[in-house]
């Protein structure tokens, strides 16, 4: 453990001393493999993250394992380690990172990329993966951004590819029998690299065109696969749930029980990234969850809970759900946190019954300004749904509205851009019809935000081209202006972003091998705590691109090929390149595409065979 | 119905704050069902209140808090209910029934006890020992104390109830006011004391232990300070 005096002298020393409520303790002499599970930020965002307690909780079950938790030292703690030469520990035993027989990264968000180097780093495990041997242990990513691990590959030893509840034990088994039979990393690593969902990086090779597109990515032996599908759980409710999640001291993010319900998304939206990695839609059973749900308050004490998922109306059960929460809830003195829920009359009821009216707000997500690029996107959310809801809504007492928009989707126009600021108009607009003068509580307010589209791999994006940092910020202030010239702009506030960090989630979405030196060398430079504005550096990422003769137009900017080689196409997600690209042409031809429940689109997702592709499909109505 | 609740901290859980060690109650009492009052309105909240709040850093045997309850089992029933869901370093030491018109937590409170020793490598270089006497003996102990509102000059003489040192284990024990008018932060005595004997006092020198927190249930004059929970009794 650290020392009582760096404790006293650092930010926040409960984010490094374990002992939290439900944390595991294990005798170490009595496990087989110690396995440090890592969220490369700091304590409070990583402990709001609901994958690493489900893998934490799978992990402790297994009795041959101990998992223990670990997270980026803050920059006050990484100095001192720095200049006092102290490791960098798991929370529960305190004992170095460097010990463990795994060191399991996730990857939520691309802008962590530099704080996995400084986890390798203070752990003292060679950054890159060429350079480990031996007892160093093995470095095993994991979450969305695995699904392009290709700018980070060279770091890692491993990717699960998929959802974490079913291979680990496989993995966890080869790795004990080889380890038995004294078999080297290198072994291991290429047995490893043959079960399903397991990539291994070093067995590939990757070979580019002079214009530095990717010529061929093939393994290098016969016997490791092609191509990696990715793990995933098929039958929901019945798997590993963390029903006694760890409960932090200090107050984190998501300080709350969170019940997942379902995974996947029926909705298709051609942006989402989300909505096609984890096709299928499946949903948890609502017994399983009421149970669930009492369990969870009861063992950690919550004062509140909140439901997660993706597009949380679709779940089919909500009412049953929601009905049985607020009766339990209110009971117990519990707050219900709500998703975001499509505004209709069921929500807006629920919504007023478990929060202050007057302090909520409303969201609605159109992601466009215009019919045409919503036709494009595929969001089926149309102006009439969207000022029929607000309406009903400043009815029922409601004054706040927030609207969230994308700047820069492919084949937008200056129209589509003038149209938010119009939409977020008329919302105002309805405001002052739908509430006689008396009843007003002040204006009404509408904060419309926007943020810069990222095209993601596996997506019908994918081959789109994205707009320049200028571009962004140019568009943003078409928005503004707009805003301006709007009848109602004085209840109309309207943010955005720096467009410097979006440029850089470009070039990590869809890079590739070349990415990782450039990564290496920002870090080197002092790039870290990326997403965090106040120590985001644009200049020393821009210094690094330059050094390592990398463009980031060929990775934003530039225009693909229906026929290029993407770094994950390696990977199967499912969804099959032919689909996507259909849904791209759909897009340029603005053709919306029905959702999983009316008409199943042949993505490929039904070869898991669960789930909505089971389902019998209802048509498209109207 | 209130009950008062006396509980230790000690080990890594010095390093939780007061409010964070608010929050870590509030959850217990759900973990052990406690069956605890809570306020009426829009968000109700639990009640309860703590005595005097510990300092980040500082160990304790003796902290404090009251709450609210709606229905009365066994001061056994309760203690045990809480302690199986404790984590290592919080235990709970006493649950005592508060008779009807008893003084709050918060406000009866009027001195705590604390043991000083010294951190490894900062043990005093001089005989700690040898001038407590003389401290003791000034006529007033003029000292200028921050607050919220500004520094002030005050007299630290009439709050310090106790001052000695224990050669053989090395260990400073001292008795002072801990009430919320008049608060003392035991640290702030050991500086002046280091400057009586013309000594620095560094940040990291000491380590703290609250041994217990008392109230008054003598006069101003002739205090008889008691532990918290001698006012509740078992039931
Ligand atoms: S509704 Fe659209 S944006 Fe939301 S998760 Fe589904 S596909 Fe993605
Ligand atoms: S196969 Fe059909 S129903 Fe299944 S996820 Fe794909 S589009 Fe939806």
């Amino acid at each position: 453990m650290l020392n009582d005096e760096i404790l006293l002298k650092i930010e926040k020393p409960a984010r490094y001393i374990g002992g939290e409520v439900n944390s595991v303790m294990k005798d170490k002499e009595k496990v087989d493999i110690r396995f440090a599970m890592c969220f490369p930020d700091v304590y409070e965002i990583g402990m709001s993250h609901l994958g690493i307690q489900i893998i934490y909780d799978m992990l402790n079950r297994f009795e041959d394992t101990w998992c223990e938790r670990v997270y980026s030292p803050w920059t006050d703690l990484d100095a001192v380690m720095r200049k006092e030469n102290i490791p960098l520990f798991a929370l529960e035993s305190q004992d170095p990172v460097k010990e463990f027989d795994f060191l399991g990264i996730t990857l939520q968000y691309e802008m962590c990329y530099t704080n996995i180097l400084q986890v390798l780093e203070l752990s003292g495990i060679p950054v890159w993966a060429k350079d480990r041997f031996g007892d160093d242990p093995i470095v095993i990513g994991g979450g969305p951004c695995s699904y392009n691990p290709e700018p980070i590959a060279d770091f890692f030893d491993l990717f699960y590819i998929g959802e974490g509840e079913t291979m680990y034990r496989r993995l966890l088994d080869l790795y004990k029998e080889m380890k038995t039979a004294g078999r080297s990393r290198e072994e291991f690593l290429r047995e490893a690299g043959k079960l399903p969902g397991i990539y291994c990086p070093s067995l590939y090779d990757v070979a580019y065109n002079e214009d530095g597109t990717i010529a061929a990515f093939a393994p290098r032996y016969g016997d490791v696969p092609a191509t990696v599908s990715k793990e995933m759980v098929t039958e929901l409710s019945d798997t590993y749930y963390p029903l006694k999640p760890v409960v932090p001291f200090i107050k984190v993010t998501q300080d709350r029980v969170v019940l997942e319900i379902m995974r996947g998304c029926i909705r298709g939206c051609r942006f989402c990234q989300a909505g096609q990695l984890y096709r299928p839609l499946r949903e948890r059973d609502v017994k399983v969850l009421k149970d669930y749900a009492l369990e969870m308050l009861k063992n950690t004490g919550y004062e509140e809970i909140s439901l997660s998922s993706l597009s949380s109306s679709d779940y089919s059960q909500l009412p049953e759900l929601i009905d049985y929460l607020m009766e339990e809830c209110n009971r117990k003195k519990i707050n219900i946190s709500l998703p975001s829920l499509r505004i209709d009359a069921f929500s807006l009821d629920v919504m007023s019954k478990v929060q202050d009216v007057k302090k909520s707000s409303l969201t609605f997500a159109p992601e466009a300004g215009s019919q045409r690029l919503r036709d494009v996107i595929n969001k089926g959310l149309t102006e009439e749904v969207i000022l029929n809801g607000a309406r009903e809504a400043f009815e029922g007492g409601w004054n706040k509205v927030k609207l969230y928009f994308m700047l820069g989707l492919p084949t937008e126009t200056k129209e589509d851009i003038e149209g938010i600021a119009k939409l977020s108009n008329e919302i105002a607009k309805v405001y002052y019809e739908a509430v006689p003068k008396e009843k007003r509580q002040g204006r009404v307010q509408i904060v419309t935000s926007t943020s810069f589209f990222v095209p993601k791999p596996f997506t019908p994006f994918q081959w789109a081209q994205m707009s320049t940092k200028e571009e962004f910020l140019d568009k943003a202030y078409t928005v503004k202006e707009a805003v301006r010239n709007q009848l109602n702009q004085k209840s109309i506030k309207y943010n955005y972003h720096e467009a410097d960090v979006t440029v850089l989630e470009g070039v990590f979405a869809r890079g590739d091998r070349k990415i990782s030196e450039v990564i290496y060398r920002a870090y080197k430079k002092g790039c870290l705590f990326d997403s965090w504005s106040e120590y985001f550096d644009n200049d020393l990422w821009l210094q690094a691109f330059e050094e390592c003769g990398v463009s980031i137009d060929f990775y934003t900017t530039r225009a693909r090929s229906e026929n290029e080689i993407f770094p994950w196409d390696f990977i199967s997600c499912g969804v099959s390149k032919e689909f996507l690209l259909r849904e791209w042409k759909k897009a340029l031809d603005e053709t919306t595409s029905p959702n999983c429940r009316q008409a199943c689109q042949g993505c490929g997702a039904s070869s898991y065979c669960v789930g909505v592709c089971t389902e019998e499909k209802t048509g498209v109505s109207k | 119905m209130k009950l008062r609740i006396k509980f230790s901290k000690c080990g890594p859980m010095v390093f939780i704050g007061h409010l964070d060690m608010m929050r870590y109650f509030q959850k217990a009492m759900r973990r052990a069902e406690v069956d605890i009052s809570y306020s009426s309105g829009f968000s109700p909240h639990q009640i309860m209140s703590f005595a005097a709040p510990l300092g980040v850093g500082i160990a304790s045997k003796g902290e404090y808090m009251d709450i609210g309850v709606d229905s009365l089992t066994t001061s056994a029933q309760v203690k045990d209910a809480l302690n199986r869901v404790m984590v290592e370093g919080v235990k709970i030491e006493s649950v005592k029934l508060l008779p009807e018109n008893a003084e709050n937590a918060m406000s009866s409170v009027a001195a705590a006890k604390y043991t000083i020793s010294f951190r490894e490598a900062y043990a005093p270089d001089f005989d700690l020992f040898g001038q407590i006497d003389d401290y003791l003996a000034q006529k007033e102990i003029r000292v200028v104390k921050e607050t919220k509102k500004g520094s002030k000059e005050i007299d630290l003489k009439p709050h310090i109830y106790e001052f000695s040192f224990d050669n053989e284990k090395q260990e400073v024990s001292l008795l002072v006011d801990a009430s919320s008018s008049g608060n003392i932060k035991p640290v702030f005595v050991m500086e002046d004391y280091y400057r009586f004997c013309g000594r620095v006092a560094g940040e990291f020198d000491f380590i703290v232990t609250r041994e217990d927190t008392f109230t008054n249930i003598g006069t101003d004059e002739k205090p008889d300070f008691v532990p918290l929970d001698y006012v509740g009794e078992d039931y």
